[in-house]
């Protein structure tokens, strides 16, 4: 066990799979020398060279169809996209070509890149640096959609989608990228896709979260354990596959349902657990679901601790679902 | 560099080609079955027993040239009118009927439209609509194969238009800074649906923009199997002595409509169609061979009906192939499929059951 930040694990954690593995490359802008800009592959290239930890050109579509190529070939690429908001000219690539190249040949050419990238907002990045956009992503078949919130998540489940047969978007939350730190396991250490963490038990509501928005979820339910209300709080880890099973068990306990996610709110992922809960689980439900999202607007700068759920938000919306019903 | 564009009647042949007058005649052979495909899909496609269909008439030269000049380990990314290059890469005719109807001998499983088919046996990967996308592809695949240690190249087949994409930019530069052994064969066909290639850029050429990405780029005629296979085979081989890719402009002429939805009358003239008729590729070489002693009017005669044969008895037999398993669609998006798909299935295997939705 080693005392890590998020990223130091994600760092680890690509070290640990090029160690392993000679078919593991990395490839993106400014990973070498520079060590990427937020460091998450710093050292890389000094230990695996530039032939495994590739500088590219500034194009995103050349970097994901490039690793699309080298994964057709039978390597593991990991392609870095330096912030989510500028994966748009790779969008082709990823949505039309990466995702079905298994359908599309009837199972002939798998094709296995991870797709690493920061994303989400808290950093005053404006519109540009700071957008959650997976539920793009999640609506798109034969793509694998993981967000972690720990570091010990962030290396167990990148070791898991690059040792994967698809491909995977692997969303890194670049707000606690520094902030949340944790015990990590040494050596190969691996989270299966599809399985919840249950990051706190409760029986009178269940708050589901993901990524950096377990740091604000789980202050709220620490704040309702002082009012006396056990508020179960789930992080889903991965959106496709989705842990069907752990969100309906647990909201069939609580009979009461809050989702945070940062994205907007109009077809974001928690319109998809809302319609999900309500589908299977609406007779055990005591209460309206309730989210706690972004806004329907484009990312704002100078007043981004508005549009982004707080914990004072998600009290407010625990609260709400307590009283009713 | 680049030569000036051709012109419809431009020289005749050279009637060079660096093979053996067999290796010519089954060049030839691979034509004629490129074209009676083409006729008898055509024909298909108009009696409403294929859904639809990419012809490649006109440009059957520059596609069976290309592909001779390639090992069999080499990797082709097609785009969508490829026949030529698979019937050389020896995609059975009849995995062709099976692709185009979508039945049970479909090694893609019903999944594509018509010509967007491949088959990993023949490292011809599985074409796709968007265009460009396989060309930065390509250029992946052979950075891979030279990271393992393979003597290989793969050839990135694309046309005119899409060489004003996003991909063919970000492909081409990408070859340049990494020396990708990658052949960038563009079918210059002049044109992309309605878009004549004097508007499809300003560039005198297309080979010519290799230029500014720091590696050669030639223009051949497309209607010359000698010409295409030469270039071919030199680009070939400086890519596998580490000299980098190629581009090649290979000028030709789509003599039919860009797909069987599209009316080329709306947009060109008949008269320009018949000009470069004269260039017909299959003329020129059937041409080339005569004058060898290497063919004759019967035997013409004779290898048409046998094309047309063996495609009618293929055809027989992919009709006569079963359909595809109805919830055959739910398979391949992963791996292994996710809790939600093993519901969907289990969704439409009720709506079967319960006659809701039929086979």
């Amino acid at each position: 066990m080693t005392e890590l930040t998020l990223v130091q694990a994600v760092n680890r954690g690509l070290a640990e799979a090029m160690r392993q593995d000679p078919d593991v490359l990395l490839l993106g802008e400014d990973i070498g020398t520079n060590g990427g800009v937020f460091r998450a592959t710093e050292g890389l290239q000094k230990e695996f060279g530039a032939e495994r930890v590739i500088d590219t050109p500034l194009s995103e579509c050349g970097i994901v169809g490039t690793a699309i190529g080298m994964a057709l070939y039978g390597l593991k690429p990991v392609a870095e996209i330096q912030f989510l908001d500028f994966i748009y000219p790779a969008f082709d690539q990823i949505v039309s070509e990466l995702s079905k190249f298994r359908y599309r040949s009837g199972g002939q050419y798998p094709c296995h890149v991870v797709v690493r990238t920061p994303y989400g907002g808290g950093i005053r990045g404006g519109l540009y640096h700071s957008q959650s956009t997976e539920a793009f992503f999640c609506h798109t078949a034969g793509l694998k959609v993981v967000i972690p919130s720990t570091p010990a998540d962030a290396k167990g489940l990148l070791l898991t989608a690059i040792h994967d047969e698809d491909p995977v978007m692997f969303l890194e939350p670049k707000r606690i990228y520094r902030s949340v730190t944790g015990e990590v396991p040494d050596g190969d250490y691996r989270i299966p896709f599809g399985k919840a963490r249950i990051a706190r038990e409760g029986t009178d509501l269940t708050l589901v979260a993901y990524g950096a928005m377990m740091v604000p979820t789980l202050a709220a339910a620490e704040r309702l354990a002082q009012e006396g209300v056990q508020a179960e709080v789930i992080d889903l880890r991965t959106l496709v596959p989705l842990d069907e099973a752990a969100l309906l068990a647990s909201v069939e306990k609580t009979g009461r349902l809050v989702i945070v996610h940062e994205a907007a709110r109009t077809a974001g992922f928690g319109a998809e657990i809302a319609a999900l809960v309500a589908e299977k689980a609406l007779y055990s439900l005591k209460a309206p679901i309730v989210r706690v999202t972004g806004y329907d607007t484009p990312f704002p700068y100078a007043l981004e601790h508005l549009y982004l759920p707080s914990e004072e938000r998600i009290l407010d919306a625990a609260r709400e679902v307590g009283r009713t019903g | 560099m680049a030569n000036a564009t051709l012109t419809p009647d431009a020289h005749a042949s050279s009637g060079e080609f660096d093979l053996p007058p067999s290796a010519w005649v089954d060049a030839y052979r691979t034509m004629v079955l490129a074209r009676a495909m083409d006729e008898r899909c055509l024909s298909l496609q108009r009696q409403g027993r294929i859904g639809f269909y990419v012809p490649l008439e006109g440009q059957e030269a520059a596609q069976v040239g290309c592909a001779l000049a390639l090992d069999p380990k080499d990797w082709v990314f097609p785009a969508y009118r490829e026949l030529g290059v698979a019937l050389v890469r020896g995609v059975p005719v009849q995995e062709l009927l099976d692709q185009f109807i979508g039945n049970s001998g479909d090694r893609l499983k019903g999944r594509q439209m018509p010509n967007h088919y491949g088959y990993r046996a023949q490292n011809f990967v599985v074409a796709s609509s968007p265009l460009g996308t396989q060309i930065p592809q390509a250029v992946g695949a052979a950075l891979a194969a030279r990271h393992r240690g393979d003597a290989l190249v793969t050839v990135a087949f694309f046309g005119d238009g899409s060489t004003s994409t996003n991909d063919f930019h970000a492909g081409l530069n990408f070859a340049g800074v990494y020396r990708s052994p990658t052949i960038f064969f563009c079918q210059n066909n002049q044109w992309a649906i309605s878009m004549p290639r004097s508007h499809q850029t300003m560039s005198a050429t297309l080979a010519e923009k290799a230029e500014a990405y720091g590696f050669g780029g030639v223009v051949v005629d497309g209607t010359d199997l000698g010409q295409v296979y030469r270039a071919v085979a030199a680009a070939r081989a400086r890519a596998l002595a580490g000299e980098g890719p190629t581009l090649i402009e290979a000028q030709v002429y789509r003599f039919g409509p860009h797909s069987t939805s599209d009316d080329p009358k709306r947009y060109r003239s008949d008269s320009e169609v018949a000009e470069w008729r004269r260039r017909d590729p299959l003329l020129r070489t059937k041409e080339q061979i005569m004058k060898i002693g290497a063919w004759t009017e019967a035997q013409d005669a004779a290898e048409w009906t046998e094309a047309r044969n063996r495609i009618a008895e293929a055809w027989k037999a992919a009709e006569a192939t079963p359909p595809l398993p109805p919830t055959s669609f739910l398979d391949d998006v992963f791996s292994a499929p996710t809790p939600q798909l093993e519901n969907q299935r289990r969704e439409v295997v009720g709506l079967l059951e319960r006659k809701v939705i039929r086979e």
